[in-house]
């Protein structure tokens, strides 16, 4: 992928890193390795305030979902809002590449990140959400 | 009598349902002047007002005596999500067991009719060029796209976490819980709703997040509570019949969510009610199997089988076994929710927190009529708001 492409694409959240292959990054304590997603002024665990980025897990287990039937403006309804445990880094996301029926999603299901465009601003610059897509 | 013990003295709710012509100062008015009355007491006896409410702005407490009696004494303006009516009683009974006064009133009181589904935000306004903001770096509103921010799509999931990780849940079994508590509350007139409805119905209505359909979702409607609490030394003094209808608090307990892997990702509900039971337990020095009757947080119908597990009612594992054998139901070893539940008996927010004490209260007073557990002692009552706070209650028959 060449720096131009690079430059006019922006992640939805900051920790979804689009190089070298999508995957999310989380602040992890470098005191006792809670991660998270949102900055932190210190650690709701063990209130020390040095966190390091680290590389999540693109692969995982659904261990907990919901079918939504009403969404919010800009967003198709019915979608599928999960938790995705990624090798022990429990992720909240959406499910997609999957019909939104009881009897397609599953508990425990394998799943995998997948990137996907959610629009362009006026300066052409698209913006890439983030889903799980059955593995 | 131990000293140091606090007591209910009187204590009301409204009808649950739609006030029109009521405002939240006047169902708050109601609820206190009902609780005064049933106390046999007066605000001239009353040294704290701890008011709860979400939705009205801060100053409940404030306007609240304007309408019922202004006296000079402290008011504390409470809010802690669902919390909120159990956080105004706790206040009321720390005044009390701090020394500062022998006598306090709490309240609680929502209008939500119309309120629709809580916890459904827009996306934020999108400018011309994505920026990012928050502590997220998001370039617009995640909900619905990163999960979901509405209530009940949360508390599914809470429900399917339970599932995968002890089985055994289904569909079928979150709408045999809400057909409980909607049978339970045919027997309660102040019920926003008192009609029975099938599994059938319920799994058949609309789906709001699978696997909760409305039925199973807590009804939003409007409806004040008040609890009047004295002192020991104070009941006292006071007369036989006041002493005989008089409800001891046997534990209060308001627990806030520990650190715990994952519970920034999902809000884990569990251990911060766990932890609120144990403290509850342990105060009261009884038991689970020592409850006659519980009244617990079924905002949704996902939500009360998760919480039959955190308050120890059965074994780490098995609520699923629980409710199956029938232990919940009215008939059963532990009844729980006997007022209709959330679900049905309704859930103006800062008004459920002493509603459920209210419940509990009429039962192990002998005044529940149709729906009276007989010969209940000893009741739990337990809420949670999200964010999270958890109050529970643990409530005793005064001895003959
Ligand atoms: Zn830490």
């Amino acid at each position: 992928m060449s720096t131009a492409d690079t430059a006019t694409r922006i992640p939805l959240v900051d920790y979804l890193a689009l190089e070298p292959e999508p995957h999310l990054v989380a602040n992890e304590c470098t005191s006792c390795g809670a991660r998270y997603f949102d900055h932190r002024d210190a650690c709701a665990s063990c209130f020390e305030a040095e966190f390091t980025r680290v590389d999540v897990a693109t692969e995982g287990e659904v261990t907990a979902f919901t079918i939504v039937s009403y969404a919010p403006p800009g967003v198709e309804a019915p979608f599928v809002a999960a938790i995705v445990d990624c090798a022990g880094t429990p992720v909240r996301a959406n499910l997609v590449d999957i019909e939104p029926t009881p009897d397609k999603v599953t508990l425990g299901m394998k799943v995998r990140l997948v990137t996907h465009s959610i629009g362009t601003d006026s300066a052409g610059t698209e913006a890439i959400g983030f889903g799980f897509a059955p593995a | 009598m131990a000293s140091g013990d606090v007591w209910i003295l009187g204590i009301t709710m409204t009808k649950f349902g739609k006030h029109p012509e009521t405002d939240s100062v006047g169902l708050a008015a109601q609820a206190a002047r009902g609780a005064l009355k049933d106390g046999g007491v007066s605000m001239r006896d009353i040294g704290i007002l701890a008011a709860g409410n979400l939705m009205g702005g801060g100053a409940l407490g404030q306007q609240l005596q304007k309408q019922i009696g202004q006296t000079g004494i402290p008011v504390y303006n409470v809010a802690n999500a669902c919390a909120t009516g159990a956080t105004a009683l706790r206040t009321a009974v720390m005044a009390i067991k701090a020394g500062e006064v022998d006598m306090g009133l709490a309240v609680g009181v929502e209008k939500l009719s119309g309120a629709g589904l809580l916890g459904v935000g827009g996306p934020k306004k999108q400018g011309d060029t994505w920026e990012p903001s928050g502590r997220q770096g998001a370039i617009m509103g995640l909900d619905g796209r990163v999960n979901t921010d509405n209530m009940p799509g949360t508390f599914a999931q809470i429900g399917m976490e339970y599932g995968h990780k002890y089985g055994g849940v289904s569909f079928e079994l979150f709408a045999r819980i809400s057909e409980k508590n909607h049978m339970h509350s045919t027997l309660n007139p102040l019920a926003a709703y008192t009609k029975a409805m099938s599994v059938e119905q319920i799994m058949n209505d609309v789906m709001i997040a699978y696997p909760n359909t409305r039925p199973m979702c807590s009804a939003n409607c409007d409806g004040a509570a008040a609890a009047v609490v004295v002192s020991d030394e104070k009941l006292k003094t006071l007369s036989d019949d006041q002493r005989k209808r008089a409800v001891r608090i046997k534990a209060s307990i308001l627990t806030t969510d520990p650190y715990e892997v994952g519970c920034q990702i999902l809000p884990n509900v569990n251990t911060l009610t766990r932890n609120a039971a144990k403290q509850a337990y342990e105060q009261a020095g009884v038991g689970p199997e020592d409850l006659d009757l519980v009244e617990l947080h079924d905002c949704f119908a996902t939500a009360e089988l998760v919480h039959y597990d955190n308050l120890m009612l059965c074994k780490e594992g098995n609520a699923v076994d629980f409710f199956s054998s029938g232990a919940a139901h009215r008939t059963g070893s532990t009844p729980v929710n006997v007022s209709g539940g959330l679900q049905s008996k309704g859930h103006p927010i800062a008004a459920t927190g002493i509603a459920n004490v209210w419940e509990i209260c009429h039962h192990l007073r002998g005044e529940a009529g149709d729906r009276q557990i007989e010969g209940a002692k000893v009741g739990l009552a337990h809420v949670i708001g999200l964010g999270s706070a958890c109050g529970v209650h643990i409530l005793e028959k005064a001895a003959a």
